[in-house]
């Protein structure tokens, strides 16, 4: 009893500074609608900055609590950098292509931090006043923590009259409704959103500064923290303050009890409790539907045509390099080639949700992985030849597809991209957790191509012909009558429901669709690999096909294809060539975003038109 | 105190405005006529920058404002009110007023809550029901008088009588004529021939984004045949 006690206030001190985290993310998002990365990298350097501040400074109160607050005021002022050089000049630009952005940051300021305070973890020092602790139904609870406990209410309080009794604040919530209005009443928008990133980016940095005596600032705390920050955010609903408080408290009680009653499955629980709340209430505990996001003409999708006979005899010519020239290359080469194959499919197949079907998709990876598991399960327990494993793979990734793609295309925009990372959360997990079966982080290993395909070559020109079979066949999805009504229930769903098409069912086949084709290039890596990891459904795996089709180019079917291979080349280079390949990886989707905002193809294609005409 | 000429606009690649010349002296009441989507939100839009003007020329009170924002626009004196309302149904009267205030220009009697309640006696009722708990004449009045905060030379009054119940419609007269009396120049645009020739003193009358006639109301009360062509449905 007593230590259920303990556990529940252990429980509100982490949901405390959860809340911190999670209330300058919904701000930010509620005004700006932009879904911010790096939220959880501002964190991490608030941390990274206080324990500087806290160690340089002169010990005592004024040294420790001065850089506390010194580092958070240092990450509103990064935020606002951040806002200013990068995110002001997108807010136009697509949703994803926004997070793609913040994604680039997050590389920066990982090497970046890197290079700054070096890859050991850091031990700041404990708070000065609240070293000790008290007694609390007869056992010992660090003051600290108590303290933590205290400060969520507190910045909570403040927002909320920051946000109700100040005209500034008066100012952001009508802009969260229809910033358009507010600027043609004489707002300055452009100030008003870079004082609230400014707000938010200075929560995110206290946030992180406030773990300094609790735990090691290390370089993991960016992608770690802003996993749990986008569920608080999208559990509470999107832009609500009381929302992310409410939910902060659920995911904080639910970590502590968690782990009391069901160590095992303690990954999961979290993104089961989010799927199950946005499956229940579509908008989180306590958001509202999405205003039809006002501000912005949203750009009509451009059509989709035929390849220009060019772009023919450009695919044919690179289709012609990918026969001939393999069997001149050595076996690493071949192996990247053959990798470069598998992505092109990965990225074609998160395409046809995310261009044709109009809908996100954050955890494209778990069909990826989940296809590339059941290859290497049936391997494993079954001892099935390749050929069949390579047949289920598609078969469990399209089975899992229907499954979670039958709640994740009910929902709309944010929410169900954050649905569908909570099902890859949970397929990771579950894959990380359930040892017997899986082997967790260690994997399946030994899941080789039978004898006739061993040599890299022949599975080289096994791996191109299905995913360019694929790729291929996905490409006429798109023009045959299904892909029409696809595309029809993206540009109007009621119009489209008006003239007989069940937009719901077109949503969910083409999600399971592309998941069965996101498999088969799974299972196609589980064997060229020889191994299966948990890593393969991870969120960087989601990231990185999410990267290969923005970079590519949302809006043509060549777009992915060029994504993948740019993607995967740049990668495959910068990892060889340099340590700090994250900073300019990074770098790299920083410029393009604000360079080439309709990703290379369509780029391409915009020169194309301006020289041509209409393709 | 407005002038436009020859503005062009687009949606994308559909041409919306094509050459829309119009003017509004100091004090004046000038209603756009037309038809549904002949372009008179376009041409209203086009005016406050929040669709940037392709070609033409704005000028305002002198100055040159096409290509500039509409939070610039604002700010030089030009209130919007739009056709669809947009009251921020979260926040209360009150603080949907707040939003919308702006410092006055020397010499003009600055607009309070008090004073629009006194135009409005229906808002001052109700100050703290949240924006989107009010009735349709309910909110276009709040509309107007969150505009009339920011202290405006002239005002763009888009469709005011849209959907709304002939006494409410007749209330809106009255106020229109009362922020004649101020001083207050108005573009209005209207379908509601009725309404418009009661609160005008001139009319333009566009469609498929061109301007095709311009007169005195009397002129147009006596021009059938242009009523016939341009405005009957």
């Amino acid at each position: 009893m007593e230590n259920l006690v303990l556990q529940a206030l252990s429980g509100l001190a982490s949901a405390s500074s959860l809340f911190l985290v999670a209330s300058g993310l919904t701000v930010i998002f509620g005004v700006s609608r932009v879904v911010n990365f790096a939220h959880g990298s501002l964190y991490m350097l608030g941390a990274y900055l206080a324990w500087t501040l806290v160690t340089t400074l002169p010990r005592g109160h004024l040294g420790f609590w001065g850089g506390v607050i010194g580092a958070a005021l240092l990450v509103g002022l990064i935020g606002l950098l951040v806002e200013v050089l990068l995110l002001r000049r997108i807010y136009r630009a697509p949703e994803l292509f926004q997070l793609l952005a913040t994604f680039g940051v997050v590389l920066i300021v990982q090497d970046l931090a890197l290079m700054t305070w070096g890859a050991q973890d850091l031990l700041g020092p404990r708070a000065p006043g609240l070293r000790g602790s008290v007694e609390i139904v007869g056992l010992r609870f660090p003051l600290y923590e108590l303290f933590l406990i205290g400060v969520g209410p507190v910045v909570l309080a403040l927002l909320w009259l920051l946000f109700h009794r100040t005209r500034w604040g008066t100012l952001v919530r009508a802009a969260t409704q229809d910033r358009e209005m507010v600027g043609a009443l004489g707002v300055n928008q452009r100030m008003l959103f870079t004082s609230v990133f400014f707000l938010g980016s200075l929560l995110a940095g206290l946030g992180g500064a406030l773990q300094l005596p609790r735990e090691s600032v290390n370089l993991h705390m960016d992608l770690s923290i802003i996993t749990e920050a986008f569920v608080v955010v999208v559990v509470g609903g999107l832009g609500s303050l009381s929302g992310a408080a409410l939910a902060a408290l659920l995911i904080g009680e639910l970590h502590a009890f968690g782990i009391l009653i069901v160590p095992k499955i303690t990954l999961v629980l979290v993104f089961l409790v989010m799927a199950l709340v946005l499956v229940v209430r579509p908008h989180g505990l306590l958001g509202k539907p999405e205003a039809a996001a006002r501000g912005g003409q949203g750009s009509a999708e451009p059509v989709i045509g035929p390849a220009p006979p060019a772009l023919r005899w450009l695919a044919l010519a690179a289709l012609a390099v990918a026969v001939v020239l393999p069997p001149f290359l050595g076996d690493y080469a071949v192996s990247v080639l053959t990798e470069l194959a598998i992505f092109v499919l990965f990225a074609a197949s998160l395409h046809l949700i995310m261009g044709p079907g109009g809908m996100a998709s954050f955890g494209h990876a778990a069909y990826f992985g989940l296809g590339a598991y059941g290859a290497a399960l049936a391997a494993q327990w079954l001892g099935a030849p390749m050929l069949a494993g390579l047949a289920l793979a598609p078969l469990m990734a399209g089975i899992f597809g229907l499954v979670f793609g039958y709640f994740c295309v009910r929902l709309s925009g944010v929410y169900a991209a954050m649905l569908t990372l909570a099902f890859a959360q949970i397929a990771w997990s579950v894959a990380f957790q359930w040892v017997e079966v899986t082997g967790g982080d260690n994997g399946i290993l030994g899941v080789w191509p039978d004898a006739w395909a061993a040599p890299k070559l022949v599975y080289y020109y096994l791996a191109l012909a299905l995913c360019l079979g694929a790729t291929l066949f996905l490409r006429r999805v798109v023009h045959a009558p299904f892909g029409y009504a696809l595309r029809a229930q993206r540009d109007s769903t009621l119009r489209a429901e008006a003239i007989g098409i069940d937009a719901f069912r077109i949503r969910w086949l083409g999600f399971a669709l592309a998941a069965a084709a996101a498999g088969i290039a799974g299972g196609l890596f589980a064997y060229g690999k020889g191994s299966v990891f948990p890593t393969y459904m991870g969120i960087p795996r989601s990231v990185d096909a999410l990267l290969m089709v923005l970079l590519g180019g949302v809006q043509t079917l060549s777009g992915p294809i060029i994504g993948a291979l740019a993607f995967t080349g740049l990668q495959e280079q910068l990892v060889r060539l340099t340590d700090l390949w994250r900073l300019i990886l990074g770098c790299i989707i920083v410029l393009l975003v604000l360079f080439f905002p309709q990703g290379l193809a369509g780029a391409a294609r915009a020169r194309w038109e301006a020289r041509h005409g209409d393709a | 105190m407005l002038q436009v000429s020859g503005v062009s606009a687009y949606y994308g690649r559909a041409h919306i405005l094509d050459g829309v010349t119009l003017d509004v002296g100091a004090g004046e009441v000038v209603v756009l006529l037309g038809r549904n989507g002949a372009g008179k939100s376009t041409t209203m839009k086009a005016i406050m920058g929040l669709v940037p003007p392709a070609a033409g020329s704005v000028r305002f009170q002198g100055a040159e404002i096409a290509g500039q924002e509409p939070f610039e626009i604002a700010r030089r004196g030009l209130g919007y009110v739009p056709e669809e309302r947009r009251i921020f149904s979260e926040l209360s009267v009150i603080e949907n007023l707040e939003v919308g205030r702006r410092p006055a220009a020397a010499g003009l009697r600055p607009w309070t809550p008090e004073r629009l309640f006194g135009l409005f006696p229906s808002l001052g009722a109700m100050q703290d029901r949240p924006g989107g708990r009010m009735s349709g004449g309910e909110q276009q009045m709040l509309t107007i008088a969150r505009t009339l905060m920011g202290n405006p030379r002239l005002i763009l009054l888009d469709e005011p009588s849209e959907g709304l119940a002939p006494v409410i419609i007749e209330r809106m007269a009255e106020a229109i004529r009362a922020l004649k009396a101020e001083g207050l120049s108005i573009l209005l645009s209207e379908q509601n021939l009725h309404f418009a020739q009661v609160v005008s003193d001139r009319a333009t009358i566009i469609e498929k984004g061109r301007i095709r006639w311009s007169g005195s109301i009397p002129e147009l009360l006596a021009a059938d045949e242009v009523r016939e062509q341009y405005l009957s449905v």
